[in-house]
């Protein structure tokens, strides 16, 4: 099939960027969409042009770096699938694509489609950790913890900071990553210790880092690879509301 | 002012919901004396003048009275710092706009908001200012008893077939507003479950739509009787 791409470069972080087309022949449905992107890049240093770049790992949706904003969605087409998961079979022969970064003021743009995603690490650093000594380890039935919340928390635990929750957000907010990690402590009791100042430490850090306030637009859900559920922010507007009159 | 600007976003979001929760409760006995101005009863009129005098002097709803200013004030000036924060939260906009699903109406709060905060000085200038003396009456206004008639000056109002329909307009604007903020209220409150949270979305909606629909009678049953 042949794609037709519109897509945002930007020499580096301080530079104005611009979208820039190009026309990809020879693409198969069965390609992900990072690979449409290297067979693209592979076209442009043959032409002695500068690669798009853009950030991948794992290439089997855990690491969460594959950030492209595809077509008006994070992530693109498709539930629950990151960039990476995502396939040229989803799009039609001769289809235009439009690719940007993450638009966030708290992610800025240092090159073309990768953008700064630090900000997530500094809320964790922020309290997104156990720094109680919980001592080595015990009986497993030692401390005991019901099925369902360890399920919930398990949940909670698989998001993996992608970033598409603040993409999708018209307020660029934050609060489903935030409230996820919140959440995977919370609900567990090695969490519960620390967790009056946890919740207040991350929240007082992703205010302050520029983020948007929640809505509750509910666009984060719909668009977050793993279907953490929006609960989450409801289970943080709780424990914060404890910590603050606790 | 400052020490708001400071306060942690989801305590502002607390403030705004709880304002919120008390101005739909002020909504819904307003609308239950209004529906008095419809002759469904004979003695529908004293019910109106009963229920209005019952709101302009009894002490304790005069106490609330500053309460219910203070809600609006805070749930507009929060509503409206909460807005200016979420948009300098992306600096560049996407060429491609968001496509993504979610609640629909919760995109264009600040807008409905704003629909409502006109209509809600020009409902003062035309009711509240009269009666603190603020403002002239309008003619036509009859005195009942050295207490201004609101009776006849609703009929005044009504009798306008443009005021009506502003007036219609914006109760399905607020319609709008009361739609998502019903249920986003509780969210925002935390109070969030499996089982109960689809019941607080069916009310939402419910309400969303019986209380401006009780308003819009009103100048409907004008503009069709008159
Ligand atoms: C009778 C009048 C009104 C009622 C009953 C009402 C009710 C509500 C409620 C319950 C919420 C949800 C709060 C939350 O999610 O925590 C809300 C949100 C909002 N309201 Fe109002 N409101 C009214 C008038 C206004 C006015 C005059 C403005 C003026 C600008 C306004 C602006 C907003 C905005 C911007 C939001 C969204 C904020 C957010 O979700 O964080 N509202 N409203
Ligand atoms: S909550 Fe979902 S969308 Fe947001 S960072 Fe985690 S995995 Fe990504
Ligand atoms: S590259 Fe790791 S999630 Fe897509």
């Amino acid at each position: 099939m042949n794609i037709k791409l519109k897509i945002w470069r930007q020499k580096n972080a301080k530079a104005k960027g611009k979208f820039v087309n190009y026309s990809l022949d020879n693409v198969s449905p069965e390609m992900s969409f990072l690979e449409m992107l290297d067979a693209l890049n592979n076209k442009l240093i043959i032409e002695g042009d500068e690669p798009v770049a853009f950030e991948h790992d794992c290439r089997e949706g855990i690491c969460g770096c594959c950030s492209l904003y595809i077509n008006g969605t994070p992530h693109g087409p498709g539930e629950k699938t990151t960039t990476c998961e995502l396939h040229m079979r989803s799009f039609k022969d001769g289809q235009t694509i439009v690719v940007e970064p993450w638009r966030s003021k708290a992610f800025p743009v240092m090159k073309d489609l990768i953008v700064d995603r630090n900000a997530f690490d500094k809320i964790i650093a922020a309290g997104g950790f156990i720094s109680i000594d919980a001592g080595s380890s015990q009986d497993s039935n030692a401390v005991l913890v019901r099925k369902e919340k360890a399920d919930e928390a398990f949940i909670s635990a698989s998001c993996i900071g992608c970033g598409a929750c603040v993409a999708a957000c018209k307020n660029a907010s934050a609060m489903l990553f935030v409230s996820a990690k919140v959440s995977q402590f919370a609900l567990l009791p090695q969490g519960k210790v620390e967790a009056v100042e946890r919740v207040q430490a991350m929240v007082a850090k992703m205010d302050e880092l520029g983020f948007g306030n929640c809505t509750n637009t509910y666009a984060c859900e719909a668009v977050c690879p793993k279907g953490i559920s929006v609960t989450n922010i409801a289970r943080m507007n709780r424990e914060f509301l404890y910590a603050k009159i606790s | 002012m400052n020490k708001m600007l400071r306060y942690s976003s989801l305590t502002k979001k607390y403030v705004m919901a709880l304002a919120g929760f008390f101005l739909m409760i002020f909504l819904l006995i307003h609308l239950g004396i209004n529906l008095f101005i419809i002759p469904f009863t004979e003695n529908h009129q004293d019910i109106f003048r009963d229920g209005v005098h019952f709101m302009t002097t009894n002490p304790l709803i005069k106490a609330m009275e500053i309460f219910l200013f203070g809600g609006f004030l805070i749930h507009i000036l929060i509503g409206i710092i909460l807005q200016i924060r979420n948009w300098m939260a992306r600096p560049i906009r996407y060429a491609k706009a968001n496509n993504s699903q979610g609640s629909f109406f919760s995109k264009y709060m600040i807008y409905t908001g704003a629909v409502i905060l006109i209509f809600l000085i020009i409902h003062l200038g035309n009711f509240y200012f009269v009666k603190l003396g603020l403002t002239e009456a309008p003619e036509g206004m009859t005195r009942v008893a050295d207490d201004h008639d609101f009776y006849s000056m609703a009929i005044n109002l009504f009798s306008n077939k443009i005021y009506s329909g502003i007036y219609i307009v914006l109760f399905i604007l607020l319609g709008f507003h009361l739609n998502h903020a019903f249920q986003s209220a509780f969210q925002s409150l935390g109070l969030s479950h499996s089982k109960y949270t689809p019941f607080i979305k069916a009310v939402g909606d419910f309400y969303s739509i019986v209380v401006p629909l009780g308003f819009i009678l009103i100048p409907l049953y004008f503009i069709i009787y008159y």
